[in-house]
C-alpha cells in the first residue's frame, strides 16, 4: 500500500514523465505497427512508386495525430490559448513551452517508423528498383518478352516465376537496400547532431531564469487542472449524498428533531448501533411509504438544491438538575 | 485526507479506466477474431461481393452493438431521457455528451476490425476480383474466346489458390487487389485520427465552459445514482433487521428492552456478566423448544407484514400507538433522567 501511494504520488508531481513514457510506448507500438504490417509492393511500374511513398509517409501522420491525442499538454496548452484574460494575465511563454514540448513528444513516432523502414530498405527497393540501370549487373532474364521498365518494377517481388533463384534480383535488391541504409543512418546521425547541438548552445542564447519560470508556471497549470478536476469529483459525491439524504427525509411527514443525548448518558448505553439502524431508516417503515418513495424517485425526482440539510440549524440541549445547576450543555 | 484523497483519485480513474479497459479488451478480441476467423472465399461470381464487403461491415456492427451493451452508462442514459421532469429540469446538453462519450467509446473495436480486414486485403480480394482487367498482368491469351460468364466464372476463381491455374497471373491479380485494399486501409485510419484529433484538440476552442457544466452534471447523475442504491440498500438493511427482530419479539410475546438503566451501576462489572448478558439477548426472548419451532413455522406460513413498529416505553398502551403512521412529537423524559430535570430548546422523541 505504502508502495503504491508512493509510485501514485511520483506519478501525479511529475506529469513530464507520464508524457515521457506514454512517448516511449507509442515509439514502440509503431515498431510493433510495422513488424505485423504485410508489406506488398503491387511490382507495377505506375503503382511501385505511390504504394511505397504512401507507406512511408500515411503512418507517421497518423502517428503525429496520435501523439498530440494521447499527450495532456495538448488539452492544457489549448485551454490556456483559447481561455478569456479575465483576472489572470496570459503569459505567451507559457503556451510557447507547452506548445514545443508537446510538438517534441509526438514528433518522436513518426521519426521512428521512418527510421525503421529506411533502415529495412523494403520500401526503398520498391520505390527505386525502376530507377536502377539494369546494364550495371549482370544475369538479367531477357527471355521474358517484358520491357525492361516492367522487368525492373517486378524484382521487389521474390516469389515471381521471372525471378525466381535469380542472383540479378537478388544485386539490385542489395543494391536499394544499401542506399536506403544510408539515408536512414544519414538522418539518424542528423538527428543526433541537431539534439547535442540544441542542448549545447541553448544556455547561450536563453535567459535560464526565465526558462525556470515559464517550466514551473506549465507544470503548475497542469498540476491545478487536476485538482480542479478532482475537488469537482469530491464536490459531486457529497452534493448526490445529500440530495438522496435530504430526498429520504422529506417522504416523512413529520418533522422530528432528533437531539443527540449528553455524554454521560450515551457511554452508558449498551449498543449505539441500534440507534445508528433507526437513523439508517430515516423513519421509512412501512412497505407503502417505500413503495412510494422509489416511486416519487423516478417520476419526481428532487431539485437539485441541497441548502437545506447542508445548513441544518443545530440543535443545542442543556441538561440541568433540579437545583438549576447546569450538568451539560452544547451552548 | 491524503489516504482519502488517493483513494478516491484511485475510485475514480478506476471508473475510467475500467471504461478503457473494457474499450481495450474488445479491440484486442475483435482483431484475435479476425486472426483466428478461417476466410474461405466462395469463389463464384454471384457470391463473392456479398461475401467480401458483408465480412467487412457486419462484425464491426456487431462490436458496435456489443460496445453498447456492454457499456454501463448506457442504461444511465436511456433513464435519464425517459424520466418525467419533476422538480428537476432535463438538460439536452448533458444527454448529448453521455450518448457521444458513450459512441466514442464503442466505435474503437469496429474500426480495429474494418482496419484488420483491409490491411489483410482477403476481403477486398473476394469481393473485386471480378472486376479486373486481365490483360495488365499477363498474356491475354488465357481469356481470347471467352464468352462474358465464362470470363466472370474464371475471374472469380482467382481467390482460391487451389481452382486457379495459372499461378503468376493469380500471383499478380493479388497483389494488386491487396495493393488497393491496403491504401484503402491506410485512408480509413487517417480519416478516423484526423476526426479524433479534430473533435478533440480543436474543441476547446469552442464552448469550454458549457463543456465543463456537462461535464460535472453528467458525472453528478452517475453518482447520484449510486449514491441513492447505496442508500436504500443500507435502508433495506436496517429495515429487515428491525423486521426480523420484532417478529421474534411478538412470537416470544417478550420486549427486549434496548437500552438498560445504568446510571446507579458502578464499574466493577466484570466480563462474564457483560458476556452472558449480550448472549442472553442475542436469545431475543426465544428461550423454549416450542417457541423456536412456532418462529421458524411461523416465518413460512405467516410472514410478518412490511410495516416496522416504533419502539415504545414502559407502561404505554402498544396498540394505541401502533396505529399512528408516524410516532408523534412526544415531549416526556423517559428511562434513565429520571432524577435529573431537562431544559429543552426543542420538542424531541425519545425512547426507552
Amino acid at each position: 500500500m505504502e508502495r503504491l501511494k508512493l509510485v501514485l504520488q511520483y506519478f501525479q508531481s511529475n506529469s513530464e514523465s507520464i508524457s515521457n513514457g506514454i512517448c516511449i510506448i507509442l515509439a514502440l507500438v509503431s515498431v510493433k505497427l510495422y513488424t505485423s504490417f504485410d508489406f506488398n509492393c503491387p511490382c507495377l511500374p505506375q503503382y511501385n512508386k505511390l504504394y511505397s511513398l504512401g507507406v512511408m509517409i500515411v503512418p507517421p501522420i497518423i502517428l503525429f495525430f496520435l501523439g498530440v491525442l494521447v499527450n495532456r499538454h495538448t488539452g492544457v496548452m489549448m485551454d490556456e490559448w483559447m481561455r478569456p484574460i479575465g483576472k489572470r494575465s496570459k503569459n505567451p511563454a507559457v503556451v510557447k513551452y507547452l506548445f514545443s514540448a508537446m510538438l517534441q513528444r509526438a514528433l518522436l513516432a513518426p521519426m521512428v517508423w521512418i527510421l525503421v523502414t529506411l533502415l529495412d530498405g523494403k520500401i526503398f527497393i520498391c520505390a527505386f528498383s525502376m530507377s536502377v540501370d539494369p546494364k550495371t549487373f549482370t544475369g538479367m532474364p531477357n527471355n521474358t518478352g517484358l520491357d525492361v521498365i516492367k522487368l525492373m518494377a517486378k524484382v521487389p517481388c521474390k516469389e515471381d516465376v521471372i525471378f525466381r533463384n535469380s542472383s540479378f534480383r537478388k544485386a539490385v535488391s542489395r543494391y536499394v537496400r544499401c542506399y536506403s541504409q544510408a539515408v536512414g543512418w544519414s538522418i539518424l546521425l542528423f538527428l543526433i547532431l541537431l539534439g547535442a547541438l540544441g542542448r549545447l548552445i541553448k544556455p547561450c542564447f536563453d535567459d535560464h531564469a526565465t526558462f525556470l519560470q515559464t517550466r514551473y508556471w506549465s507544470n503548475y497549470l497542469d498540476v491545478e487542472q487536476k485538482l480542479f478536476d478532482e475537488t469537482c469529483v469530491l464536490h459531486a459525491r457529497d452534493f448526490a449524498r445529500k440530495c438522496v439524504v435530504q430526498f429520504f427525509e422529506d417522504i416523512r411527514e413529520d418533522a422530528v428533531l432528533r437531539l443527540p443525548h449528553p455524554p454521560f448518558v450515551r457511554c452508558h448505553r449498551e449498543e449505539g448501533e441500534d440507534e445508528e439502524e433507526e437513523e439508517r431508516l430515516y423513519g421509512i417503515t412501512k412497505q407503502e411509504q417505500v413503495d412510494q418513495l422509489l416511486n416519487k424517485w423516478y417520476y419526481c425526482k428532487p431539485e437539485l438544491d441541497v441548502t437545506r440539510i447542508a445548513y441544518r440549524p443545530r440543535a443545542c440541549v442543556t441538561w440541568e438538575d433540579h437545583d438549576g445547576k447546569t450538568l451539560y450543555s452544547d451552548v | 485526507m491524503d489516504k482519502f484523497r488517493m483513494m478516491f483519485q484511485f475510485l475514480q480513474s478506476n471508473q475510467e479506466s475500467f471504461m478503457n479497459g473494457i474499450c481495450g479488451i474488445m479491440a484486442l478480441a475483435s482483431a484475435q477474431m479476425y486472426s483466428a476467423f478461417e476466410f474461405s472465399c466462395p469463389c463464384i461470381p454471384e457470391y463473392n461481393y456479398a461475401y467480401g464487403i458483408g465480412l467487412l461491415i457486419i462484425p464491426p456492427i456487431w462490436f458496435f452493438m456489443l460496445g453498447f451493451v456492454l457499456n454501463n452508462n448506457v442504461s444511465m442514459l436511456a433513464e435519464e431521457w425517459k424520466r418525467p421532469t419533476g422538480k428537476r429540469s432535463k438538460d439536452p446538453a448533458i444527454l448529448r455528451y453521455m450518448f457521444c462519450s458513450i459512441t466514442q467509446r464503442s466505435l474503437i473495436a469496429p474500426a480495429v476490425w474494418v482496419s484488420v480486414t483491409l490491411m489483410d486485403g482477403k476481403s477486398f480480394l473476394c469481393a473485386f476480383s471480378i472486376n479486373l482487367d486481365i490483360d495488365q498482368f499477363g498474356n491475354s491469351s488465357l481469356i481470347k474466346g471467352m464468352s462474358e460468364t465464362e470470363k466472370m466464372k474464371l475471374l472469380a476463381k482467382i481467390p482460391c489458390k487451389d481452382l486457379f491455374d495459372q499461378q503468376e497471373i493469380r500471383v499478380a491479380a493479388s497483389r494488386y487487389i491487396k495493393c488497393i485494399s491496403q491504401a484503402c486501409g491506410w485512408m480509413f485510419l487517417l480519416m478516423m485520427t484526423f476526426m479524433a484529433f479534430m473533435i478533440r484538440a480543436i474543441r476547446p476552442c469552442f464552448s469550454q465552459a458549457a463543456f465543463l457544466k456537462t461535464k460535472y452534471w453528467s458525472h453528478y447523475i452517475d453518482i447520484e445514482r449510486k449514491m441513492f442504491d447505496e442508500t436504500c440498500k443500507e435502508h433495506a438493511k436496517s429495515f429487515a433487521k428491525v423486521c426480523i427482530h420484532q417478529y421474534f419479539e411478538n412470537v416470544s410475546g417478550e420486549m427486549r428492552s434496548f437500552h438498560r438503566h445504568r446510571s446507579n451501576r458502578d464499574d466493577s462489572d466484570d466480563d462474564d456478566e457483560d458476556k452472558k448478558r449480550s448472549d442472553e439477548e442475542k436469545l431475543l426472548g426465544i428461550r423454549a423448544q416450542d417457541d423456536m419451532n412456532k418462529v421458524l413455522w411461523n416465518w413460512h406460513t405467516c410472514k410478518p407484514p412490511l410495516a416496522l413498529r416504533k419502539d415504545q416505553p414502559d407502561g404505554e398502551d402498544n396498540d394505541r400507538l401502533n396505529k399512528e403512521v408516524n410516532g408523534g412529537p412526544n415531549g416526556f423524559v423517559n428511562g434513565h433522567t429520571h432524577d435529573m430535570g431537562k431544559k429543552e430548546w426543542a420538542v424531541y422523541y425519545s425512547k426507552v
